[in-house]
Parts: C-alpha cells; sequence; structure tokens
C-alpha cells in the first residue's frame, strides 16, 4: 500500500479522533466525569499521539502528548476535571486540528497560538505534578533509579494491530532499556500458530520516571496484557538520571500528502451495506446482459417478447444501479451538525449568553457536495441568531422568557429536498425597521403594502444586507445576501419566518444531490430547456377571462383564489415563442421564495432523467440558467434556474421604477 | 514533437507553429499547441441574455463548449453558416487561472506556420482601443502579414465582459 494512503487514512482517523474528543469534552460537566468518557477521549488522543510518531509527525504527537498526561491524570483520578481544564482540552484539539490539516494540505498553521496552548498545558501539568505528588505516591520520584517490567502479553495481542516493539521504543524513550524476551510460552513448532504471540518480555528501564509514565506507553494494551512494575534500587543506576534522549525533539514532519495540488484526493467512507447493494446489482447487470446476449442472431418474432422483457430489465437494472452509486456519494447532515455545539459554546461564553442547542434530524442524507458547501452558510445562520436573534438572559427574564434561550437545528426531507431549520426562540425581526430601510433604498415603494412575512425575506435581499444596516435591523442582514446566494448556487431556496417575541425561524431548502436530476422538457420557440421537476407544483391550460393585466403591463392569472404573476420564459430569454396568444401556450405553476409564478412556455415534452453539466467549467455562469444537460439526441439543452429566472423578470420589472427615482 | 518545437532552433531563437484562419481578408494566426482539434458547425444550444457572438454551447463527448463566433465578435458583415464553416476548439488559461475549452468559429483555416521570434513584430500603438489588446504580435512573412492572437486574452475577457453585459442587458431591456 500506498505510505500516501496510509497517511491519509491517519489524517482522517485523526481528525474523527479530534471531533469525537471535542464532542465528548463539549458535553462534560465539570467534576466527576463518567469513566467510559474519559477513557474514550484518552484512547483518542493516544492514538493520534501514536499516529504521528509513526508518520513521522513528532510536534503532533508531542503535542498531543501534554494534553493526553492530563487525560490520564483525571482519568486515574489525580486532577479534576474543571471548567477552565475542559477549555483548555478544546483549545488543544483546536491546535492539534490545525496541526493535523496543515500536515496534511500544505498550509500552514499558527505557531505562536500552538506555542501558547503548549506552555498553558504545561502549566497546568505543573500545577498538578505537585498536588499530585501529596495525594497519590508519596515515594518521591528521585529515589526510583529505574524500573523492571514484566510485560505478559495474550497471544492475540499482535492480531489487534499492536507491536510490542513499537511499545519498546516508545519506552526507549524514557531512557536506556533493556529487553530480555521469554520463550517457555513457545508451543511446540506443530501447534504454532504465527498469528499468536507467544513471547513475553522482562525489561529494565533506567530512568527515574514515574509508574505512571511507563503505564502511560501500554495504555493501550493494559486489558490484553499482565503488567508488572517493580522499582529498581537508586545505586544502580546512578549517573543515569539525565537518561531522557533527545529523540522526542526531533522535528521530522513529511511533507504534505497529495503534494502541490491542495487538498489532496478526497475520499469518502461508505458504509458496506451500500457496497453490498451495488455489487448485488451489478450482479443482476450481468445476469441481465448474458441473458441479451444469448440471443445472438436469432431475431424471429418469437425472440423479439423476449428481447423486449431483456431490455426492460436492463433498464431497470441500469436504474437501480444509478440510485445506488448515487447513495455512496449521500452521508448523513450529522457530519455538519457535528461542529455546532462546539461554535455555540464558544459563542455563548463570548457573547454572555446562555443558550440551548437542540438538534434533530441528524441522520438526514444529502450530497457529500451540498453538505460541504452548507456548512459555512449555517454557521453564518447559526452566529447570526446567537449574536441578534437571541437575547440577554435579563432582557429575557423581562420578557418572560426563561433566561437561557433555545437554538434548534433541524433537518429533513420533503419531496426531492432536504430541507434544513435553523430556528431560535429570540425577538424575533423588526419588521418596521426592515420595511423602512428598503423604502429608503428603494426596494419597495412607500405606497406599497406587503403582508409581513414578506418584508422580513427582504433581509435576504443584496440591497438591504449591506453591513451598516445589520444592527439597526436587529442583526438579521450579516450577508444574508451571501447565504442566499450560495444557496441558491446550489440549487437550493432560503427563506424565513420570525414573529416579534417569539423568534425566527430560517428554513433551506436543497436539492438532494447535485449530479442528476428529473426534468421536465419544454419547448419555447425553437429552443428546448429542461425544468426542474420538483419545481413544479402544476401545469394549467390557460383560460382567457383568468387573466388580468395590470398597468405597466404585468399580468396575473388567478388560479383558484390566488392571483399569480405570469413570467413569459420567451420574453425573459430573449426568445420568440411560436404561441401567439396566450391560450396557446401553458403555464407551469411554480414556487419560488414561498410566492408562486407561473412560467409561460409553448408546450411540455418528455419528462426524464439529466445528467447535470456545468455551463461554468468552460463558460461562466449565466443567470435563470443552473447548468446543461445532453439529450438523447446529443444535443445540449439548458437547465433552467427558476429563483433566477423570477431575478431577471422582476430586474425588468424594476428598471423603469428605478429610472424614474 | 512538442520538445522539438519549444527547442530554440540554429540561432538560438524559439521557433513556434502558428494555425492561421481567415477572417474577411484578414488572417489570424493562435499557437499551435492551444488548438485541441478542428471541426464542422453543426449549430449549437443558444444561451439567453448573451450577445449574438456568442453563439451558445455544444456537446463536446460529453462536455459543454461555449462557441463564440469571431466574425461575429470583429464586426464582420457577413456569417454563413453552412457544411464549410469550421470551429477551431482551442483550450485557454484565464486570467482566475481556470483552464477553459471554447470553440472559435471563423471562416477557414488556412495553414501552420513556423514562426520565429524575428519575423514577429510587437503590435504597433493604436490608442486606447480594447479591441487590439488580444492582438500578441504582427507576423511579416514575405507577401503577407499575420495577426497573432492570445487565445487567452480573448476568451478571457469574453467570458468576464459578458457576465456584466448580460447584467446589464437584463436591467436595461
Amino acid at each position: 500500500m500506498d505510505l500516501r494512503e496510509v497517511l491519509e487514512s491517519f489524517f482522517e482517523e485523526s481528525l474523527e479522533g479530534l471531533d469525537l474528543m471535542e464532542q465528548e469534552l463539549l458535553a462534560m460537566q465539570p467534576g466527576a466525569v463518567p469513566r467510559d468518557v474519559i477513557d474514550a477521549v484518552f484512547r483518542a488522543a493516544h492514538s493520534i499521539k501514536g499516529g504521528g510518531g509513526a508518520f513521522g509527525l513528532q510536534h503532533i504527537s508531542d503535542f498531543i502528548h501534554h494534553a493526553e498526561t492530563l487525560l490520564d491524570e483525571v482519568r486515574a483520578g489525580r486532577r479534576t476535571m474543571s471548567a477552565e481544564l475542559i477549555e483548555l482540552l478544546l483549545a488543544s484539539v483546536d491546535c492539534t486540528r490545525a496541526m493535523v490539516r496543515a500536515a496534511r494540505g500544505g498550509e500552514a498553521f499558527d505557531a505562536d497560538q500552538v506555542e501558547a496552548v503548549r506552555r498553558r498545558l504545561q502549566a497546568a501539568l505543573e500545577d498538578g505534578a505537585t498536588a499530585g505528588h501529596d495525594a497519590a505516591t508519596p515515594a518521591p520520584a528521585q529515589a526510583v533509579a529505574g524500573w523492571r517490567i514484566r510485560f505478559v502479553p495474550e497471544p492475540t495481542l499482535i492480531g489487534r494491530g499492536n507491536d510490542p516493539l513499537r511499545l519498546f521504543r516508545e519506552l526507549a524513550e524514557l531512557g536506556p532499556l533493556t529487553a530480555r524476551a521469554e520463550l517457555d510460552r513457545l508451543p511446540d513448532f506443530e501447534a504454532l500458530d504465527p498469528t499468536e504471540l507467544h513471547l513475553s518480555w522482562t525489561l529494565e528501564l533506567a530512568a527515574p520516571v514515574e509508574a505512571e509514565e511507563i503505564k502511560e506507553v501500554f495504555a493501550w494494551v493494559l486489558d490484553e496484557c499482565r503488567l508488572e512494575l517493580e522499582p529498581l534500587p537508586a545505586d544502580d543506576g546512578g549517573g543515569r538520571s539525565a537518561g531522557r534522549t533527545e529523540t522526542q525533539g526531533a522535528h521530522c514532519p513529511l511533507p504534505p500528502a497529495g503534494g502541490g495540488g491542495g487538498g489532496g484526493t478526497e475520499s469518502i467512507r461508505v458504509s458496506l451495506d451500500k457496497i453490498d447493494a451495488l455489487i448485488n446489482l451489478v450482479g443482476e447487470l450481468v445476469i441481465t446482459q448474458s441473458m441479451l446476449n444469448a440471443f445472438g442472431g436469432d431475431l424471429s418474432e418469437r425472440s423479439l417478447e423476449r428481447l423486449r422483457d431483456g431490455l426492460a430489465q436492463l433498464m431497470r437494472n441500469t436504474h437501480q444501479l444509478q440510485e445506488t452509486v448515487l447513495k455512496i456519494r449521500m452521508l448523513p447532515i450529522r457530519f455538519c451538525f457535528n461542529r455546532f455545539p462546539r461554535l455555540v459554546h464558544d459563542l455563548s461564553v463570548k457573547l454572555g449568553k446562555q443558550v440551548r442547542l437542540v438538534v434533530s434530524g441528524e441522520d438526514t442524507e444529502l450530497d457529500k457536495t451540498v453538505l460541504e458547501h452548507i456548512s459555512d452558510p449555517l454557521v453564518h445562520l447559526v452566529r447570526n441568531a446567537m449574536d441578534h436573534g437571541l437575547e440577554m438572559p435579563e432582557e429575557r427574564r423581562r420578557a418572560g422568557k426563561p433566561e437561557q434561550g433555545t437554538l434548534a437545528l433541524n433537518a429533513y426531507h420533503e419531496g426531492g429536498h432536504i430541507v434544513i431549520e435553523v430556528s431560535d426562540d429570540g425577538r424575533g425581526l423588526d419588521t418596521d425597521k426592515i420595511r423602512r430601510k428598503a423604502v429608503e433604498r428603494g426596494l419597495i415603494a412607500p405606497e406599497e403594502v406587503l403582508p409581513p412575512q414578506q418584508i422580513n425575506n427582504l433581509v435576504f435581499h443584496p440591497g438591504l444586507s449591506t453591513a451598516e444596516t445589520v444592527t439597526d435591523l436587529s442583526g438579521r442582514g450579516v450577508g444574508m445576501d451571501v447565504v442566499k446566494r450560495n444557496i441558491n448556487e446550489l440549487g437550493g431556496d432560503v427563506w424565513l419566518e420570525s414573529e416579534p417575541g417569539r423568534g425566527t425561524t430560517v428554513f433551506i431548502r436543497l436539492p438532494l444531490t447535485l449530479a442528476i436530476l428529473d426534468g421536465q422538457l419544454l419547448r419555447v420557440g425553437g429552443e428546448i430547456y429542461i425544468m426542474p421537476l420538483n419545481a413544479i407544483i402544476e401545469t394549467l391550460c390557460i383560460d382567457p377571462k383568468a387573466v388580468n393585466t395590470l398597468p405597466g403591463g404585468r399580468r396575473l392569472y388567478r388560479v383558484r383564489d390566488q392571483n399569480i404573476p405570469i413570467v413569459a420564459l420567451g420574453e425573459v430569454f430573449g426568445v420568440a415563442p411560436r404561441a401567439r396568444r396566450l391560450e396557446d401556450g401553458l403555464l407551469i405553476v411554480v414556487d419560488a421564495e414561498r410566492q408562486r409564478y407561473g412560467i409561460w412556455v409553448d408546450e411540455l415534452l418528455d419528462q426524464q432523467q439529466v445528467v447535470i453539466k456545468s455551463l461554468k467549467s468552460n463558460f461562466r455562469n449565466v443567470e435563470g440558467i443552473s447548468g446543461a444537460t445532453i439529450l438523447g439526441s446529443g444535443r445540449v439543452a439548458l437547465i433552467l434556474d427558476i429563483p433566477g429566472i423570477i431575478g431577471l423578470w422582476q430586474a425588468r420589472a424594476r428598471t423603469p421604477r428605478l429610472g424614474a427615482a | 514533437m512538442l520538445d522539438e518545437l519549444l527547442q530554440p532552433d540554429q540561432h538560438g531563437r524559439r521557433r513556434n507553429q502558428f494555425l492561421t484562419f481567415f477572417l474577411g481578408q484578414e488572417e489570424y494566426g493562435i499557437d499551435i499547441l492551444r488548438v485541441q482539434e478542428i471541426k464542422g458547425w453543426n449549430g449549437a444550444t443558444a444561451i439567453p441574455n448573451t450577445p449574438d457572438y456568442i453563439l451558445g454551447v455544444i456537446n463536446l463527448r460529453g462536455i459543454i463548449v461555449p462557441i463564440i463566433d469571431l466574425r461575429l465578435r470583429f464586426g464582420l458583415p457577413e456569417a454563413r453558416y453552412d457544411a464549410m464553416t469550421v470551429v477551431i476548439v482551442v483550450k485557454t488559461r484565464g486570467e482566475d487561472d481556470q483552464e477553459r475549452t471554447v470553440g472559435l468559429v471563423v471562416d477557414a483555416v488556412s495553414e501552420v506556420y513556423d514562426l520565429s521570434e524575428k519575423t514577429m513584430n510587437p503590435p504597433p500603438e493604436l490608442g486606447c482601443s480594447v479591441e487590439t489588446d488580444f492582438i500578441e504580435a504582427i507576423a511579416n512573412l514575405e507577401d503577407k502579414m499575420i495577426i497573432v492572437m492570445n487565445v487567452d486574452k480573448l476568451v478571457s475577457r469574453e467570458v468576464r465582459e459578458q457576465a456584466k453585459k448580460a447584467v446589464q442587458a437584463a436591467g436595461a431591456s
């Protein structure tokens, strides 16, 4: 196996381990910590240390060693988990993460910060060391010149990936080490199983270290061996007290993985179930293929029937295969939600607010690319909610609310979409202020009457959410347009609902995958476009009596009790439609930003699944178009971006008004 | 072959090969190493709200490639699309360091020339006209003149400028 691959998996495991440490630390209450929790955190730190050492990333290993020692002291009951200690350990998790990322991707980490945290760790260690002496072992360390260690591992030790040699090497870093292997447990040659370990050792370590330090080396294998420690008399190791070798300090970091190519190759962990499902499907595909093959040249009428069956089966297989392959890219949104406990914790400390984070629906799956791109907007929304939505404790008390505010993250599937909600029980948006700003900036006319929710949603408008308006607008609006843009780029939609004094909920709706889409083919003039099927609410034949024309030429169509604007796609795109009169075309009712629109087109064609291709890779983004695809005929068809089209249409509507102002 | 091309000739000058094509009466040249392929015109899917010389996008073996008609781009009066119309597919690298594959429609492909640095003259100062900044050099051959184009600059500007124009167009109309 390539060393890079091993290294890459070390990086991934380390980052996972760090995430785990972080989660557990955040969940910890100062004081008594359950044994299994502290063990889990300790183990994570320990394996990063071990891996770091094995891969020559000594600086990482040295750094986390301090945190590990602290944790071990907590484990041994010689130190209590205080709030400061949790904070310090969290900081060291951050530093380690930065170093691991740096080693992986080549970007630099903040060496000063690491050094500062390292000093704090050391200071904490020295603190505890003096305290620990009074409590635990009154025997001063100087009295011990060395240790005799009897190490009797279980035969299965090697099978679990532990190498005694590595342990000894680690021991040797503490001081001069002599090892004697004992062969008495070795079975007869016929009975020998080479995957089992039948040796035991007696080691002599000539260094005045504490027993804990030795135990720590064996921490990983403690439950799989018998370990006896016996102090050696002082005169035995005289003059060797300075035996600590300098090897620990030697930095020999590996070059970053992935060469100069930035973040290296991306990888994804796939559950075995998904892979098994794929293998089954491929098996079926092979069967279908051999069945079709059996026809060979025999194309009699009798065989045509079976050929058609075979093709139908092939189609079904391909479809399933496609779905299953796409599922490989699907990850639970937990990977994204996991970072929020930390963020909320840090922010609530910083802002002096009490916030409870409630996360639900974290098993909801979505495409890895979408997942990666949704993190930043979510962080933004959570920050906003914490910063401006939730009030200070005393303000909440005055309002008759519990002092602790609640921030909720929720995710669920809805149709072909995933919906993510970020809600708080804070003060809500100040609709009047937003309205005033919007009028000031010419987004709406002073006399225009809009429902409050529609006004609130203006915070996503780029004209409104500039930095200076932020604070007056009870906060919402810091780069909300950026959030909206990011989400629109992913083919999603964002809107919010707010109630004064009760809180705000931001909804993000995203497609589950970016690779494939169920499309409705439609025609305007000579052009064929594809509309995402899940954007379509209904399609109507036009009854001329239900059309109303507003001053300025805008037309509304009455659908039951709603009047929806008619957006002529040909007009927006500058394409001459074939239909002369409104009633010759069709109206596709779509939903964009919680408002319905009727897109007027010539006719509807087939529905089919299309593979989405980027326009940007060789050209650039085009407003109103989310991508392109290749039809069965080999021709390119453009995929419509509904919010973009509505945006273009509105821009056309607004221009005269701005021009007059 | 590539090495050979990049090697200096016996006079120590770098030799470059250029593919030339006609736009109206003028002969233009582009670095042949940028040319990916030459194909016939087979129609394109129009992109809304783009200038007329962006003919649209085509499917080039599964990749979406935009097509720019250089004849329309340079304001030539006549641009016919028939069996003789040729698309030169070039690879460019933009200012954003993104590699793009773009098709250029021209009147006709002419020849491949070896042009040494000696024959290449910097373009004369033509004032501040933006239409000339993608002209890299004027090469003088015995009986004719070839305008050597920098496709990176040309395409990069199309891609960027159009973004702006499209927004304006959408706002204005």
